[in-house]
């Protein structure tokens, strides 16, 4: 395999950053080959340049940017080769699908939504039919539709090829993207984060798929991630980009086992592992039950969102709850800080019902729980200052206002930034850093439990793993009690006490860690672990 | 601040300056008593009686048109400035209200706002004025009435928006309480949009009172008002075109002044949301 001509070669590929950027390239000096029938990995994380490169391979640079120098060339047996750095605007819509074709990173919002998806996969047959070799026609046009929507493992091909995007799931809806990028049989296949949006089952089929295109159909992909456990899944071979520039490029063996760069290094070792770690109590807490939940349930008529739910979390423990997409699980953490109100049922943080508080009351007695929120980019007020947003909760908590600055200025530095960070506005951070600001926030009330709502799922690895771990000190040293809701069960294995599994608004299985990774009861428990990316690898 | 230096911004900026400054200082700038009778229908140019020159000419009743513009500017300014800030006050907090809770305070203040909007503007002005009576008062409460409903619309969609998002639910669950939220998380995201249209309906709240006013719905006569002194020479505005020609200038250069702001505040928005 290894000695197949590449299809694909790029040789010290540049594209400049306009004046101004953090830095002077978006991406520096690539060079790699891809070859038929192989998968390789693009891992970075955000803003290492990787989606700048796919755009440029696919001769779709955003505005502002272009080729500074260097070759990108597409092999091509009967025509030689095909310079893509000099072909014009109408040459590069020949060569876009029918050459090098794009799987989305959001299915959903890739496809029409007015339009049923056999007729979208039909369009693209039909834009590129006056270079058909034969000229197709509806009815032939309709039948391979039907045969890549087959292809794709769908169930029913023709039910789906009749179905609305809304009508299917996301998985199903990459799936026909899939089917739509391969229409014109291309010759390289770019895949840019196309599992990231998917739930873990539906990514595992996803990437199942991927794979059979490889081996059947001796596609070449190149596919563009973040996620290390999905790239020890399917890699033949994997490049690591750090700010623009290729870190290093080798098999998925070397690169997994025996990475050469201390970048790759720390990348891998930042990866959560599934070993459950052992987690010494918290001293200094007196035991007990922090937060009891009986029965909490909520329904919007005649759909339940949450069957009644009873758990109990020990006072300073962390309980992960863990569920793909329409578990319930954000509707549980709504209804526990009750920004959704209960349909019935109690939630009791140290021994308050906030379910049944009115009013004064309840303003008061919401302290006790706070939230950390999934977006840091939409969970901060954009015209105050984060030292201001971070002050203001403290005030609400009590402190008078000098009180209140002061807090937040020793919360600003506990979090890991600097006092200095006070007065400016949460635009001048980075995802991570509003994160943090939102912990502070969060702390700043002086809270008994902290609700983490996918906290760091939106986040890099690495930066993750800081977040983590600054929870877990912050618990040692406060005594919280922490419920963390993810989909990520490498996160919940790492820093969780306790696990409660979640499905269709239920709490299937709840038990110590440990065991709910290592023993399974629950079949769809051992389900979500064995569709987790990675296992065994990293 | 640097997307501000654009000649949209200044022009119009300078436009508006200008009307503002000349209704502050009428009384130093005016050469001549507005109300006073001098030669009726003098041209622009021609020598007062007293000493001076008519430069705008005079009217129909011998009065300077100048003066009479330049005092004409303080009620228009006024009246245009109040007017449009309680249509705001009316708007904004309806909006606030209807976006952030709504339900049915969504539905009804929608509703109402809706039932205004479906007239037509000039005869809903026409009906509130001839209901009043003219006074600045009832101006006032006119452009309220039938500006207020559009103010409502804008903020309510955005507060509808804001309040889906993750630090509205931060202040909840922070036991903030409602009418901190609504002014003091939510509203001040709202200010770039509703400051391009508060320039703008400026502007279109600177037609109406001329409009009014040219329909004899305005200040009551003597007082000089824009509309009205069209109005006043509309009969000879063939024979005698100053008449006319200068009070609309004056109109339309603050219209015109404001809207320029308006397009420039909002190109400045636009180039500081790319970042460029």
């Amino acid at each position: 395999m290894t000695f197949e001509p590449p299809i694909l070669s790029v040789k010290s590929l540049s594209v400049a950053l306009p004046p101004g950027a953090d830095r002077p390239y978006a991406i520096h000096d690539i060079s790699l080959d891809l070859r038929p029938a192989e998968i390789l990995c693009i891992v970075g994380e955000s803003g290492s340049g990787k989606s700048i490169l796919s755009s440029t391979l696919m001769g779709a640079l955003p505005r502002g940017l272009a080729i500074q120098s260097g070759g990108l060339k597409l092999h091509d047996q009967a025509l030689g080769d095909i310079d893509l750095t000099a072909q014009s605007e109408r040459a590069w819509r020949d060569i876009r699908g029918r050459r090098i074709a794009m799987i989305p990173q959001e299915p959903m919002a890739a496809l029409n939504p007015s339009a049923k998806v056999g007729r979208q996969i039909e369009e693209v047959f039909a834009i590129h039919g006056r270079l058909a070799p034969q000229r197709r026609q509806r009815g032939a046009r309709r039948a391979e539709a039907i045969r890549l929507i087959q292809e794709m493992h769908l169930p029913d091909p023709e039910r789906i090829a009749a179905s609305y995007p809304h009508q299917l799931s996301g998985g199903q809806c990459q799936r026909i993207c899939i089917a739509m990028a391969l229409a014109l049989n291309p010759d390289v296949l770019i895949a840019d984060e196309p599992t990231t949006a998917l739930d873990v089952t539906s990514q595992a089929q996803v990437l199942k798929l991927i794979c059979e295109l490889r081996d059947v159909h001796r596609q070449a992909v190149l596919f563009i991630t973040h996620d290390l456990g999905v790239v020890a899944d399917i890699a033949d071979r994997i490049a690591v980009m750090e700010k623009g520039r290729l870190v290093e490029i080798g098999s998925a063996q070397d690169i997994l086992k025996r990475p050469a760069q201390a970048y790759t290094q720390a990348l891998i070792a930042a990866v959560p592992s599934f070993e459950p770690k052992p987690r010494p109590p918290a001293p200094n807490v007196k035991p007990g039950h922090c937060l009891e939940v009986e029965g909490l349930s909520k329904t919007y008529g005649r759909t339940r969102a949450l069957k009644p739910a009873n758990l109990t979390v020990e006072r300073a423990t962390t309980l992960a709850v863990v569920g793909e997409s329409g578990s319930g699980k954000s509707t549980l953490a709504r209804l526990l800080v009750r920004l959704i109100e209960p349909s019935a049922g109690s939630a009791l943080v140290n021994g308050h019902d906030l379910a049944r508080l009115r009013g004064a009351a309840l303003q008061h007695a919401r302290r006790r729980i706070q939230m950390i929120f999934q977006d840091p980019f939409g969970s901060l007020n954009p015209r105050r200052s984060v030292g201001a947003t971070i002050a203001r909760a403290a005030e609400l908590a009590g402190c008078t206002r000098q009180e209140a600055q002061n807090r937040a200025k020793t919360l600003l530095q506990r979090v890991g930034l600097s006092a200095a960070a006070y007065g400016r506005r949460p635009a001048a951070f980075s995802g991570g850093q509003r994160q943090r600001v939102g912990i502070a926030r969060a702390l700043a009330m002086r809270p008994d439990v902290l609700i983490a709502d996918e906290s760091v799922s939106a986040l890099d690895v690495s930066v993750q793993a800081q977040v983590l771990n600054l929870l877990r000190e912050l618990q040692l040293e406060l005594g919280l009690t922490i419920v963390f809701i993810t989909h990520d069960l490498r996160v919940a294995a790492q820093i969780s006490d306790r696990v409660a599994v979640m499905r269709s608004g239920e709490i299937v299985e709840l038990a110590d860690t440990a065991s709910v990774i290592l023993h399974p009861q629950h079949p769809y428990t051992r389900a979500l672990i064995g569709a987790a990316p990675g296992r065994g690898a990293i | 601040m640097k997307h501000l230096r654009r000649p949209t911004v200044l022009i119009g900026a300078g436009l508006v300056g200008v009307w503002v400054l000349v209704a502050l200082f009428a009384p130093f700038l005016a050469p001549f008593d507005p109300l006073k009778s001098l030669t009726p229908l003098a041209s622009p140019g021609a020598p007062a009686p007293g000493g001076g020159t008519f430069w705008l000419g005079t009217d129909l009743l011998g009065r300077d048109i100048l003066s009479r513009l330049i005092y004409g500017a303080r009620p228009v300014v006024a009246l245009s400035t109040l007017a449009t800030l309680t249509a705001y006050t009316v708007g904004v907090s309806a909006g606030l209200l209807a976006g952030y809770y709504g339900r049915w305070i969504d539905t009804g203040l929608s509703f109402l706002a809706n039932v205004i909007l479906s007239f037509p503007v000039l005869v809903l002005y026409i009906v509130v004025i001839v209901a009043l009576g003219p006074s600045p008062i009832n101006v006032v409460i006119a452009v309220t009435f039938a500006s207020a409903p559009a103010v409502f619309r804008i903020v309510r969609t955005i507060a509808a928006d804001l309040k889906q998002r993750d630090f509205i639910a931060a202040a909840v669950i922070q036991g903030e309480s409602a009418w901190r939220i609504l002014f003091i998380e939510i509203l001040p995201n709202a200010t770039g949009p509703l400051t391009v249209d508060f320039c703008l309906r400026l502007g279109y709240t600177t037609i109406i009172i001329g409009a009014l006013g040219f329909l004899g719905l305005g200040l009551p006569p003597p007082a000089p008002d824009w509309g009205g002194m069209v109005n006043e020479g509309r009969a000879l505005a063939f024979a005698f075109p100053h008449l006319v020609i200068f009070p609309c200038l004056a109109i339309s250069s603050l219209v015109l002044g404001l809207s320029l702001l308006a397009d420039g505040l909002n190109e400045a928005r636009d180039a500081q949301a790319r970042g460029s």
